[in-house]
Order: C-alpha cells, then structure tokens, then sequence
C-alpha cells in the first residue's frame, strides 16, 4: 500500500517506469488514479497497439478501482477491433472494510472478472503482468481473470499469507512453514502458484521483455495451444498445474466428471 | 406425507447438500456425476489430520427442474465450511464446461449452483483459489452461450471469498435470509482492521452488512424466499426459464451504470439501517425484525427498485 | 487419523435391492457412511477413517452391536468419521443401512 512514505512511492513509481520502459520500448502513456486503478496505452517493439489496464503501488482493490478499472476494459471493447490489452497487477488483498462490503464488493469485483472475459471473447487478447503482491479476491479479479499470466521480478501472488492460514486452521506457524517448504498446494509465493498453472511464463530478464511480449502477441498462443474453441479463448490451467506437477488432479477429476456427464447425461 | 413432500417443506439452512438436491428437483430425477462410490477425496486434507469426506463435500450431477434439464451442483457446508478445495472445486469446473460444451446426449437449459461456503480451502488454497478462477471463466462462457446459471445462497456457511463472487458472476441469485454474500469474511476485517471496523461477534451487524436483506433490497440479489427448500425450487423454476441478457457489451454496460449508481447512492453508509433510511424505508431499524411475511410484504410494494438485470 | 477395517459374519442378507446410499456428514461430532452391496453375503464388512485415535475397542463394540441389531450381510459400509460419539455412530450405521434397503439404484 502507499503509506505515508513518499521515498517509498517514488520508488514503486521508478520500478513500474522501468518496467513499461522494458516492455514498451515503442512508448507508453499511463494514468494511476486516486484508488490505483491504472489505465493507458503503449505500442510494443514490433509496432503492435496495446491497452493498458491494471492495478498500482500494492493498493487494495475496493469498490472504486474495480469500478474504474471495469470502465477502462468495458470501453476498451467498446472500440471495437481486437487490441490486445495488458492488465498490470501489484495490489495486496482485496479492500477490507465494512463500507465495501455493505455495497457489495463481491458484485463489483464479479463484474471487473466478467469485463475481462468479455474483452477476451471479443478477440482482445488478455495478458496479465503480475510484478507485484496480489492476494485472495484482488488477485481473483485481475491477474487471474486473463488469458495469459506473465510474473516479472517482484511478482508476490499469495492467496493467504501463512499467519493467517495458521489462525484460521489452528496449525502452529512453524509446522505450516514446514509443510510449505515440501508442497506447493498452500504455499503462498509464485513458485507454488506457478506449479498449480496460475502463471503461464516467467520473464526474468528486462532486456527481453519486449521480445518475450512481441512474441506471445504474434504467436497467438491460445490457437497454438489449442485453446481455441468456437472463437473463445479456452482455460488451459488446470492441465498446466498437472504437467507441472503442483496440481495434479484438478484436471483429471474435471474430466471424470465430464466423462460421466456425456455418459449418463 | 411423501418423503419428497417432507423434503421440501424442510429448512434449506438446515438440509444437507444431497438433501436440497433432491428437494429442488423433480422428484427422483437427480443422477450424480463422480458419486461417493468414486471416492474422489481430497488428496491433501490427511498430511493436515483432517477427515476425508467420499464427494469431497461437492455435490455434482443432472436433473429435471420443473421439466426442465438442469446440471446442478451442491456445496456441503458443514464439511470444511464448503471450501472450493483441489477436487471439490474441479467437480464444479468439469460439471460447467460439460455444460458449455453439450458434452451430454441431453444437454442442459439451465444450470444451478448451491452455493454453502466460506471461500477457499486454506489446506490446499493454491488449488482453490485456481478452481475459483476457472469457475468463474466457465459462468462467463455459459453466459456467452445464453445459459442462466442461477445461484442459491441460504445456507449457514453463506458464499463468502471466492463464493460470494462467484454467486455475483451468475445470471440470477437467489437468497434468504439466513444467507450472507461476501468477499472479506467479518472475522478476517475484523483481525486485519480492527473491532471497531467490523465486530464479527455482533451477529446482527453481521446480518445487516452481509445478509440476505440487505442484498435484496440494495439490489445484489434478485430473488428473496423464505427459508424452505419448496420456496428456492419456485424462484429456480420461475427465472430457469427467463432468458438472460445476452453477455455483450450493452448488458456489461449496464451492469457498469448500475453499480455506479448504488455507489453514489449507498456510498457513505456504514450501515444497513442508513441504506435503508436512504432509501425511504419507514422505520429502518426495523427491518431485519420484520416477521418474514413483513418483509416479504415490503419487498413486493419496491419491486421497480431493483438495479439487477 | 487412524483407519481400519472390521469383518464380521452376518446370517442373513441385508433386504431390498438398492446398490449404495450415503448418509450423515463429515464434521466435528459426526460422521459420514457410506453403504454399498459389495461384500460377500454372509459377510458384513465395516471400513473406518477417523479422526479421534485410540478409540478401537470402542468401535469394536458399536460395529458388533449395529450388526447383531441389522443383520446387514453383503454389505460395506465406509465411514469417514469426524469423531463422532458411540451413540450416533450406532444411529448413522442404522440410518445408511434402511437407506440402503430402500435405495432404488
């Protein structure tokens, strides 16, 4: 979060300046708004126009950034065509208070999701740039609800952090530590999220994000995948999580249900 | 009285999953898809000495729901509070994309989900919160695909977390009183913020932030029934057979002007009472005391008022 | 957690034809069963998973009463037990053995 720390800011802002930098070497123009919620434009190296949309400086996404950003990707599509729009991510957890939740801060985060599915089956390739914290619903409504999740250094998903998964399930924090270090199925941190097939591709190096960028945009991934289906980008993740071993039955009990589905059905 | 009959008269918040199943549906017309004899159980709750459940506490399967084919799938909330865990969630991701793909010889009109749960399953949350997120783009391809998906939240575990967006991503939702929608639940604002930001101990603040009233009358619910499995089948039967708006751009705008709206409307309250004071309620404080025919009177002499499609 | 399984003779077939029932639920203080006719017929066989360790000899006694009490030959039942006490152990046993007797799978 942006505290009172303004030494601290002007560093988020210089880190997420030399990201776009790195990713954008064709330019980019870019808004944060009072909640955080980021939105712009940018063309990538190899001449290719793209959306900005996102979260920024670890704030908590409330009822105003996930209204601020769903009107940034509702008329993104509202344009037409097939743009392809990034949504950077670094956020905490979703906003915890009472005002939020009273107006129903579930629905708000719900439509930012459904915006961000509509872009992608209105052919607007979804690309995620996870380069911060992301947590629980915050991470749910952004960096999951695209296409294509990419992590760049500083990219913290979590779910829960494991205090508060040691009160909640009532197991000391040592022994949680523990079990974290030998499974990735409840550690937080982006090796056991990458496992499990939240993140598609880790890019390590700054003097080839551009490259990596222009090459996921003209490979149409979905279509090499085989991810595409009646026109709609189709979700791979789970048999992502299986290859890579952190989720190993997601998919197969996902397919014993369909194939009872069409058996019995 | 029938067995059926006695079934549906019964408490939803006090059924269980399979009991609600098959008090929702025609009678005798569910069949389960991965059924207990399966034995698809969580391959992670033991290294935590936790007790396996045979359905990993997730319901899944076909029926007629006034003759109408449905897929539904019912949350245990009594086991694990309900958690989308590694299995539990990949039963609800499968059921939804066999609906959306026509898997099925008789492929589905409608689908339902049982919602009864407090979010992800912290033992295995890596793996919940993807299931939440596949879940979630499954609704949004069976709403590109014109199917409702309707959500019915009136158990005691609520939809909180992942649950409560997930029943926001639906095309309708159904709630009682006993249900609560959420994504923080009381006890985690109150932990990180503090007592004084939300008592989660005062049941009926909690109520009043989270709880079926509150939903329906700020228009985040679209339909409120009394707490009787008969009661949910009528509202599933009635909006089974609404066609939903079409998932588009002019319907996501709408949903947009909407919630802005309730913002600007609702903005500044702390509590319900004051949203209800707002909103040219008589005697605000009132309202969560009201007998259910009260309520359910009130609620009739508002229905313009709703802001959900 | 603690499993085991018990094997006991039982004289008689348990009636009706249904194929599986399940009862009760996996929480604290209850327990799930889940009834199935896949046991030899002259046999009773009770599979437990339970969460409260060091109580064999109790279940031992439960299982023996429920079948003297049912006569549920050719069937097995699966508990998944949440540490339930002896007397809705005995009452869930009771309860998925009429439920089976009644199943029309």
């Amino acid at each position: 979060m942006t505290g009172a720390d303004p030494s601290q800011a002007r560093t988020r802002t210089q880190a997420r300046d030399a990201l776009l930098d790195a990713l954008f070497p064709g330019g980019h123009a870019l808004m944060v708004d009072a909640a955080g919620a980021v939105s712009g434009h940018a063309t990538t190296a190899g001449g290719i126009a793209v959306g900005l949309v996102g979260i920024a400086d670890g704030m908590p996404v409330g009822i105003d950034a996930a209204l601020s950003m769903a009107e940034t990707v509702l008329a993104h599509v509202e344009r037409g065509g097939d743009t392809p729009l990034l949504v950077l991510v670094d956020t905490a957890s979703q906003v915890m208070a009472r005002r939020d939740e009273l107006l129903g801060l579930n629905d708000y985060l719900a439509h930012l999701c459904q915006c961000l599915a509509l872009a992608s089956f209105r052919g607007h390739r979804t690309i995620g740039i996870l380069h911060g914290a992301a947590a629980a619903g915050a991470f749910i409504a952004t960096a999951l609800s695209t296409d294509r999740l990419v992590a760049v250094p500083g990219a913290a998903p979590s779910v829960m952090d494991l205090p508060s998964i040691a009160r909640v399930t009532k197991l000391p924090l040592d022994r949680l530590e523990r079990m974290a270090a030998s499974t990735p199925i409840f550690a937080p941190g982006l090796d056991p999220l990458a496992a499990t097939g939240a993140v598609h591709e880790r890019w390590t190096d700054p003097a080839r994000y551009a490259a990596s960028l222009d090459a996921m945009l003209a490979a149409d991934m979905p279509v090499r995948d085989g991810l595409m289906q009646d026109g709609l980008v189709r979700d791979g993740r789970d048999a992502l999580g299986e290859e890579r071993g952190g989720r190993r039955q997601a998919r197969a009990v996902a397919g014993r249900v369909i194939a009872d589905a069409t058996a019995r059905g | 009285m029938s067995a059926v009959a006695s079934c549906r008269a019964a408490s939803w918040l006090e059924a269980s999953a399979r009991a609600r199943v098959a008090g929702l549906l025609d009678q005798g017309s569910f069949v389960e898809f991965l059924g207990p004899e399966q034995r698809a159980m969580s391959p992670h709750l033991r290294q935590f000495d936790l007790p396996r459940a045979f359905d990993d506490g997730v319901v899944v399967g076909r029926g007629l729901l006034g003759g109408v084919r449905v897929f539904v799938a019912a949350q245990e909330g009594r086991f694990m509070g309900g958690t989308f865990g590694e299995v539990s969630g990949a039963k609800i991701v499968g059921l939804l994309r066999a609906a959306r793909d026509r898997a099925a010889p008789s492929p589905p009109d409608a689908v339902l989900l049982l919602l009864d749960t407090g979010g992800v399953r912290l033992q295995e949350a890596n793996a919940g919160e993807l299931a939440v997120s596949e879940i979630i783009r499954a609704i949004a391809e069976l709403r590109h695909a014109g199917l409702p998906v309707i959500a019915l939240v009136g158990g005691r575990a609520g939809a909180f977390g992942g649950g409560g967006i997930i029943a926001a991503c639906c095309t309708a939702l159904v709630i009682s009183q006993h249900g609560r929608t959420s994504v923080s639940g009381p006890e985690v604002i109150e932990t990180n913020k503090g007592v004084e930001e939300f008592d989660s101990k005062d049941r009926a603040l909690v109520w009043r932030i989270t709880g079926g009233r509150t939903r329906i009358l700020s228009g985040a619910a679209d339909r409120y029934v009394r707490d009787e499995i008969a009661a949910f089948r009528d509202a599933a039967i009635a909006l089974a057979g609404l066609t939903p708006p079409p998932f588009a751009c002019e319907t996501l705008r709408a949903a947009q002007t909407r919630l802005v709206a309730r913002r600007e409307r609702n903005g500044a309250c702390r509590d319900a009472t004051e949203l209800w004071a707002g909103d040219g309620i008589d005697e605000p404080d009132q309202v969560p005391d009201l007998t259910e025919d009260a309520f359910i009177a009130l609620l009739s002499a508002r229905s313009a008022q709703h802001d959900r499609r | 957690m603690e499993s085991f399984t018990l094997t006991h003779p039982a004289a008689t077939p348990l009636a009706g034809a249904g194929r599986q029932a399940i009862v009760g639920v996996v929480a604290s203080g209850n327990l799930e069963v889940l009834a199935e006719r896949t046991a030899q017929p002259d046999l009773c066989v009770v599979e437990i998973s339970t969460a409260a360790d060091g109580f064999g000899e109790i279940w031992r006694a439960v299982i023996l009463d429920f079948v003297e009490r049912a006569a549920p030959g050719g069937v097995r039942f699966s508990i998944n037990d949440g540490g339930a006490r002896p007397d809705t152990v005995l009452l869930r046993l009771m309860q998925a053995a009429r439920a089976l007797q009644d199943a029309t799978n």
